[in-house]
């Protein structure tokens, strides 16, 4: 191996700095039009007309289409679904027909020949609507009177996780801490807004399409079913993407408009969403109400958890269905050892833009509940908070630990690991980086300085496969196609790394497509953490065939036996004599079809596909650590230190992987403090903009300290390795929570994020009338140092 | 009825005479009429940054700016900082501090870090410090990277312009090339 494990430069990084990258607004089709969606001003009402006339008659017009001009019935299904329940009462139309549930819903399209005029000729639209009571709060929404978003109700889905005698155990509990905490509605918000081209071959209707990256498979499948074609007349080329996070590249209502526009006009049409659009139209996420609680015996062990959930998910169930909300009680126990577990969640409806996954969907809001609790359970128990977490996580021994839980329909087997060692090493680095000292110094200074501490469970690698083709040129350039697909994380260069290793050439000659449906039919996308592990498994197979061909066939040009060839750098050589050797150009030409080296029947080219199949996912795990100043008077809070502790099992390209743990970082540091999609009493969004949705720049995210761990290879997998991607972001909320919570010396919790500056000073006008300090004195994490 | 009008405008050195409606804005005009798909749109609303420009060598954000405004400018695009392959200092140290994952903001950094080095050693200012940096780095938003990065980048640059003689406007450091063109 020589270069897995190497910090080298990023394949994508050349042309993306030259800014040469081809990203979804960037394609353009001679003879193309542009779409515009109409979207609904109110958040609840019956449609009743939507007239297109003065819109048609508008300048540069080519189209308005409303629900009337589309095939009757049409609903986006469910990608996932989970746990037997079925979500078709509550899926979103295409287009709204007959009722609108949340301000941005589509309502109707207009087609022009300019972006501009589609602009003016959508404003031409009147949409005439009955208002009705809009629904608001998940709560509410479940009260008897509430005002139905579905005639089924405003209750999508209702379902427990867990396992043991819980009520018995908090029966006899020594002690019972609960907490409530509240999760606020905010997303990933990628740099770059969603765009499409769909690009149409008026012989046989076959559609280009330029801008589905994440799962294009997948959506592929779905636009052929909708579209009453087979997939086969769908292509779904690789593009750069600016960012995924979870939201980009689900199948949205525009995912089929577009490529239907296409082929009805028999021209292709181009549609880019702008900020004010994607801001209520994209998946919002992690609003969640839990009330979780805790039993502990006589020696602050943990006997049982429970937490009850209420779960916000929007208007309607979208691509991901119960993702979310599966995850985030299927995760709730984390790397604790909880003998009796219950998780209650309600996914509710309400007029407010659907939900979906972000990144760490369900452990993001999971953990700050669960650390939390121990935060406040610590200071109940009169127990240091890391000595509690340490005599209750699950040690090393104990694994793999199976939990009687089923999550993204997988067993939950908590595969291996050094839960307690991590902690110890985050603590310790925390110290050594001078944070106990940095809270003492600003305490002394007077400053409301805290320091927060939460551990995490990730989960990644999910199956049930990946698929990916290795092929050799004659030239000797080495092609991977992937079924993983890169939203901007440097996948290629990580596949790139580990096909050249696989194979045994050097990275430079690599080159690699991700997520081209024609080039890589089977591929599964990126999501969930598992393009390193899946997707780079699969590499890994088929590197290693084709390594194995060549072999075969140099065998057969220098008449040595097989077993004494190796292969490196690209040169094919006879262990003992270098002289004898031939170049992987050289054996590529000797696969051709014409060759005297192939044998009868065989067939001709060097490539081979390889899949790499998983039943079990892997479970990284972290540490965060974060030291914090609270304005009692602003309510402003400063990030001041963060630590990110992190089991990767193996990093393909360690500097990827800091990468990856920063900027989940950064993002999490939006989520627990700033970013928010506030709704008024009417359900009209507040944040449409980059000035009311509040994501950190450099002066809100301070340098991000990474602590990589590779001391637990994942078993499940030959590489070793475990996802990155979501690591960063996971206890954000978490740590914030108790870094503000240690800073102000709340006696209970913090109630609430994100920690705006207005809720801040509310805790700190509460706190100050209690005044009970029982923050953690910095000493605690220095004296715990291994 | 459509307001049409026509203008020059020279583009990393490549001149372009071209008709433009005068609410196009100067990135739909780059991007879409001119085929500069560098400068990347993020908010459209002069927040995020990302589709910064130079217009006669001051940073502008190319969504709040119309076409015909750079009538007889002089405008400098992402695609103008590399010598054909060869990228320049400051894209060069993007890709060795790792300050770029989707690349989707990158343009814009690049660019305002391009103009605040030049102009800070064209007045003959001081070698910025890394608080400096910071401020400026927060002039845009980046959603990958949590900006260390980017920050580590535009200040290994200024170091290394500032410490070797003569750096300024010559060679990589700070040059422009006219090779950019789409």
């Amino acid at each position: 191996m020589t270069s897995v494990g190497t910090r080298a430069a990023r394949k994508e990084d050349p042309r993306l700095l030259r800014g040469l990258g081809r990203f979804g607004d960037d394609f353009s089709a001679s003879g193309q039009c542009w779409a515009r969606v109409v979207r609904s001003p109110v958040a609840h009402g019956r449609l009743r007309s939507v007239d297109a006339r003065d819109a048609t008659q508008a300048p540069g017009v080519v189209a308005v289409v409303t629900a009337a001009d589309l095939p009757p019935g049409l609903v986006i299904p469910v990608r996932l679904p989970l746990q037997g329940i079925d979500l078709g009462a509550f899926l979103q139309p295409v287009l709204a027909a007959d009722e609108v549930r949340y301000v941005g819903e589509p309502v109707a399209v207009v087609v022009a020949d300019d972006p501009y005029a589609a602009e003016d000729a959508a404003e031409l639209v009147d949409i005439d609507i009955d208002e009705e009571p809009a629904v608001l709060d998940s709560a509410e929404a479940m009260a008897p009177g509430s005002p139905r978003l579905f005639p089924a109700g405003n209750v999508a889905a209702d379902f427990t996780l867990g396992y043991g005698d819980v009520d018995a155990a908090f029966g006899r509990a020594a002690r019972v801490v609960e907490t409530e905490i509240e999760i606020g509605r905010h997303t990933a918000v990628p740099l770059e807004p969603r765009a499409l081209l769909a690009d149409v071959d008026r012989r046989s209707g076959a559609l280009s399409i330029f801008g589905m990256t994440k799962v294009p498979t997948f959506n592929r499948g779905v636009l052929a079913s909708l579209l009453g074609v087979d997939e086969t007349l769908i292509h779904v080329p690789a593009v750069d993407a600016g960012g995924g996070f979870g939201v980009r590249g689900e199948f949205y209502p525009e995912d089929f408009l577009v490529p239907w526009l296409a082929r009805s006009l028999g021209r292709p049409v181009k549609w880019a969403e702008d900020r004010a659009e994607h801001l209520v139209a994209v998946n919002h996420s992690r609003q969640q109400s839990h009330r979780i609680a805790a039993a502990f015996d006589a020696d602050g062990v943990i006997t049982a958890l429970r937490d009850d959930v209420l779960h916000d998910n929007g208007a309607y169930c979208r691509t991901h269905g119960i993702t979310v909300p599966e995850l985030t009680v299927a995760m709730l126990p984390g790397p604790y050892r909880v003998p009796a577990y219950r998780g209650r969640i309600r996914v509710v409806l309400t007029n407010k833009t659907p939900c979906g996954t972000y990144r760490a969907p369900g452990r993001f809001e999971g953990t700050a509940a669960r650390e939390q609790l121990l935060d406040v359970a610590a200071a109940e128990l009169g127990i240091d908070r890391v000595e509690l977490r340490r005599r209750n996580l699950l040690q090393p021994g104990e694994l793999p630990h199976r939990r009687a839980i089923t999550t993204l329909d997988t067993d939950m087997v908590l595969d291996a690991g050094d839960y307690p060692g991590l902690l110890d090493a985050a603590v310790g680095e925390a110290a050594r980086l001078g944070y106990p000292a940095a809270v003492d110094a600003g305490r002394r200074s007077g400053r409301l300085r805290g320091l927060g501490l939460a551990m995490f469970l990730e989960k990644s690698g999910l199956g049930p496969q990946e698929t990916a083709d290795v092929l050799v040129s004659s030239g000797g350039a080495v092609r991977v196609l992937s079924g993983g697909t890169s939203l901007g994380q440097g996948v290629e260069t990580v596949l790139a790394q580990i096909a050249a290793d696989g194979l045994g050439v050097g990275l430079d000659s690599v080159s690699v497509v991700c997520g081209d449906t024609d080039l890589q039919p089977f591929g599964m996308g990126s999501w969930a953490s598992r393009t390193t592990v899946v997707a780079g498994n699969a590499v890994h197979a088929a590197a290693r065939a084709v390594r194995e061909r060549v072999t075969e066939l140099a065998a057969r040009m220098l008449e040595v036996a097989q077993d004494d060839l190796t292969v490196s750098g690209g040169v094919v050589s006879v262990r003992g004599d270098p002289a004898a050797s031939v170049t992987l150009a050289e054996v590529a030409r000797a696969a051709g079809p014409a060759s005297r080296y192939l044998r009868p029947g065989e067939p001709a080219g060097l490539s081979a596909r390889r899949r790499f199949d998983v039943a079990h996912m892997t479970y990284p795990y972290g540490v965060h650590i974060a030291v914090v100043d609270v304005d009692a008077g602003t309510g402003l809070v400063r990030v001041l230190r963060y630590l990110v502790a992190y089991e990767v099992g193996r990093a393909v390209n360690p500097t990827l992987v800091e990468g990856q743990l920063r900027g989940g970082a950064a993002q999490g540091i939006g989520g627990a403090l700033l970013e928010e999609f506030a709704y008024d009493e009417a359900g009209q969004p507040q944040a449409t903009t980059f000035i009311d949705y509040r994501m950190p720049t450099a002066a809100e995210v301070p340098p991000i300290d990474v602590l990589v761990t590779q001391l637990s290879p994942a078993p499940g997998n030959p590489l070793g390795v475990r996802g990155a991607g979501e690591g960063g972001i996971s206890a954000a909320g978490a740590v914030l929570a108790s870094a503000v919570r240690d800073a102000l010396g709340l006696a209970g919790g913090i109630g609430r994020l994100p920690l705006t500056a207005v809720r801040v000073q509310a805790l700190a006008v509460a706190s100050s009338a209690t005044s009970t300090t029982v923050g953690i004195p910095a000493a605690t994490t220095e004296g715990a140092r291994p | 009825m459509k307001d049409i009008r026509q203008i020059r405008v020279r583009v990393n050195g490549a001149e372009h005479e071209l008709a433009v409606e005068t609410r196009r804005t100067l990135a739909d005009m780059l991007r879409h009429d001119l085929g500069y798909t560098g400068t990347h749109l993020g908010c459209e609303h002069g927040i995020c940054g990302a589709c910064t420009v130079l217009v006669d060598s001051a940073p502008v954000r190319s969504c709040l700016v119309f076409g015909v405004q750079a009538d007889g400018c002089d405008v400098r695009t992402v695609e103008g900082l590399a010598d054909g392959e060869e990228l320049s200092d400051l894209q060069q140290a993007f890709s060795d501090h790792h300050g770029l994952q989707c690349g989707f903001c990158t343009p814009g950094f690049l660019m305002l870090a391009e103009a605040y080095l030049a102009e800070r050693q064209a007045a003959g200012a001081g070698e910025p410090t890394e608080a400096e940096i910071r401020e400026l780095a927060a002039s845009n938003l980046c959603r990958c990277t949590g900006y260390q990065g980017i920050v580590d980048a535009v200040l290994a640059t200024a170091r290394a312009r500032y410490h070797s003689e003569g750096a300024s406007g010559e060679g990589r450091a700070g040059g422009w090339h006219a090779g950019g063109s789409p």
